[in-house]
């Protein structure tokens, strides 16, 4: 499948002939995708193609069958010890996934904490951050989307993009090398995801390295530096997207995109 | 008509209530009922209340009052202990684990929590000596049943076990009414399973835990009646003790029942408390009131 090296530098993130069935039905048929540091990633495709369950594997949330994924050079899930390969323990993958953030479809806020609580749950329990440290870092963070007078609400009392730029916010808060956004706009009222992307382009822009799971081919062709097409369990098409969605090579993606103009 | 009286006129605001006539005539019933029923009681010389009030503080009674508290509080908190264990255990991927957490809910739920009771008291018929070492292998420490099990360990084993297999049940229920969606957030914040559990999934399943947990601990202080076989003198067995010898029975089970009753208030009002606390973070902050 194609593959845009990054010229010098390793990739952050490095998938190869990524397999992963459920119940004997194959979901993920050799994904090979290379993501650069600082680099986005947008990956579009209809559903049930696949990209939902390729993002869970990033982070190990899923298990695969065949191939590996590696994040900044660490192999996810496994490790070489002697030239032999060891699944790891569940608490060695946990630490693992702290470098990693995580947006998810239906926001998934804890909610019986409040926004300050749930922005520094992971850094205080999981990271070890001082409390004051971490409760001035979250302010500056909610500020940032907008949300810093709300720090004391519950979830609940938030509307959908509150919640889901709290989310962002939250994933943010672990200072992480890499988010994955899991179609973060889908379970969103119409009027509320401009306010969400708004701030998704904003955190594109600052160079943070991000693999972006999407139906809104406006965001991938605005602040994508990369969109991968996904179909059948496979990338079908990947490329800048002033290529891919202006003039793509794949009759499947053309069909895919000639259902949003 | 114009519009303004059409509005004068209909704005809802000014609407009246209407009498609901044979509402207002089941309410006097009831509440006549009630007070007649009060009144019958309070007037029966069967009832005796001169000799209920001459033993409800007796010396003999709170002793036996305590020793049910006492039994109540051990017995519940070592079985929502060990009940939470077992309803982690009951849905951990590990084989062993689920294993040995349906076997022990499927025989102390299985068996009459009497029987249980009596099969502790005389452990030592059965296993004259315990020991602590390598299964068919040496001892390292070795006891005489007899000096373990006395009749208050008897009835915290007995109560507070029973107590665990139901308790596990409850929570187990409570856990699975949390979506998935939230372990999958806390693992994928790097938390391990336990801390997973005990930060994010917990918390929000005690919404669920505490109303069936309310109703375990009520049943609780009267299971503890159950010990009376077992020579234990908890409230109900001193107020048998003493109607055996003054034959005042009616008069000294209402020192019971009243008893019974103060308790179960208080713990109803107890368990409202501790639902608004965890009812946190929910849009309508208030809470029904237990029933």
């Amino acid at each position: 499948m194609s593959d845009e090296s990054m010229r010098g530098a390793a990739p952050l993130v490095c998938a190869r002939d990524v397999h992963k069935a459920y119940h004997g039905v194959p979901v993920l048929k050799g994904i090979d995708l290379d993501v650069a540091a600082g680099e986005t990633v947008a990956i579009l495709g209809p559903s049930g193609s696949g990209k939902s369950t390729f993002l869970r594997c990033v982070n190990h949330l899923e298990r695969i069958d065949r191939g590996y994924i590696t994040v900044a050079g660490e192999q996810i899930g496994y490790a070489l010890r002697h030239g032999r390969l060891y699944e790891l323990s569940e608490r060695a993958a946990a630490r693992q996934r702290r470098r990693v953030g995580m947006v998810f479809q239906s926001f998934n806020l804890y909610p019986h904490m409040n926004v300050l609580q749930n922005l520094i749950e992971a850094p205080v329990g999981v990271h070890g951050v001082p409390r004051a440290e971490a409760e001035a870092y979250a302010m500056e963070l909610l500020g940032r989307v907008g949300l810093d007078h709300r720090a004391r609400a519950y979830p609940r009392q938030l509307s959908g993009g509150q919640q889901q730029r709290v989310a962002i916010a939250r994933a943010l808060a672990i200072r992480p090398e890499l988010i994955l956004f899991d179609e973060p706009t889908s379970a969103l009222d119409p009027e509320l995801v401009g306010e969400v992307l708004a701030v998704m382009k904003e955190l594109a822009g600052q160079g943070l390295t991000m693999i972006v799971v999407t139906h809104e081919i406006g965001f991938a062709r605005e602040a994508a530096d990369r969109v991968a097409f996904m179909d059948g369990g496979q990338i079908v098409e990947s490329g800048p997207p002033g290529e891919v969605l202006v003039a793509p090579q794949q009759a499947r993606t053309r069909a895919f995109l000639s259902r949003f103009i | 008509m114009s519009e303004t009286t059409e509005l004068a006129l209909r704005d809802v605001s000014h609407a009246r209530r209407q009498v609901d006539w044979p509402h207002l005539a089941l309410w006097v019933i009831v509440v006549g009922f009630g007070l007649k029923l009060a009144w019958a009681a309070a007037q029966n010389p069967a009832f005796e209340w001169k000799v209920v009030g001459h033993w409800f503080f007796d010396p003999t009674i709170l002793r036996g009052l305590s020793v049910t508290l006492g039994l109540t509080v051990v017995s519940m908190a070592i079985g929502v202990v060990v009940g939470v264990l077992l309803a982690v255990a009951r849905m951990s991927s590990s084989r062993l684990f689920r294993g040995i957490a349906w076997g022990y809910i499927w025989f102390f739920r299985g068996t009459p929590l009497l029987v249980q009771l009596i099969f502790w008291y005389n452990m030592s018929t059965l296993f004259s000596t315990v020991s602590l070492g390598v299964p068919f292998g040496p001892a390292f420490v070795t006891w005489k049943t007899n000096d373990l099990i006395t009749p208050l360990t008897a009835a915290f084993c007995g109560l507070a076990l029973n107590e665990a297999a139901y308790m596990a049940e409850i929570v187990r229920g409570g856990l699975l009414s949390i979506d998935p969606g939230q372990m999958d957030t806390a693992r994928a914040f790097g938390m391990t399973h336990g801390r997973a559990l005990r930060r994010i999934v917990i918390p929000q399943a005690m919404r669920a835990i505490i109303p069936p947990t309310g109703n375990q601990l009520i049943s609780m202080i009267k299971a503890t009646s159950l010990v009376s076989v077992i020579a234990m003198a908890d409230l109900l067995y001193s107020v048998q003790a003493v109607y055996n010898r003054n034959f005042e029975v009616i008069p000294l089970l209402m020192v019971a029942v009243i008893w019974y009753l103060l308790i179960t208030s208080l713990l109803n009002v107890g368990q409202g408390f501790i639902e608004r606390r965890f009812a946190r973070g929910d849009r309508n902050t208030k809470v029904a009131e237990p029933a």
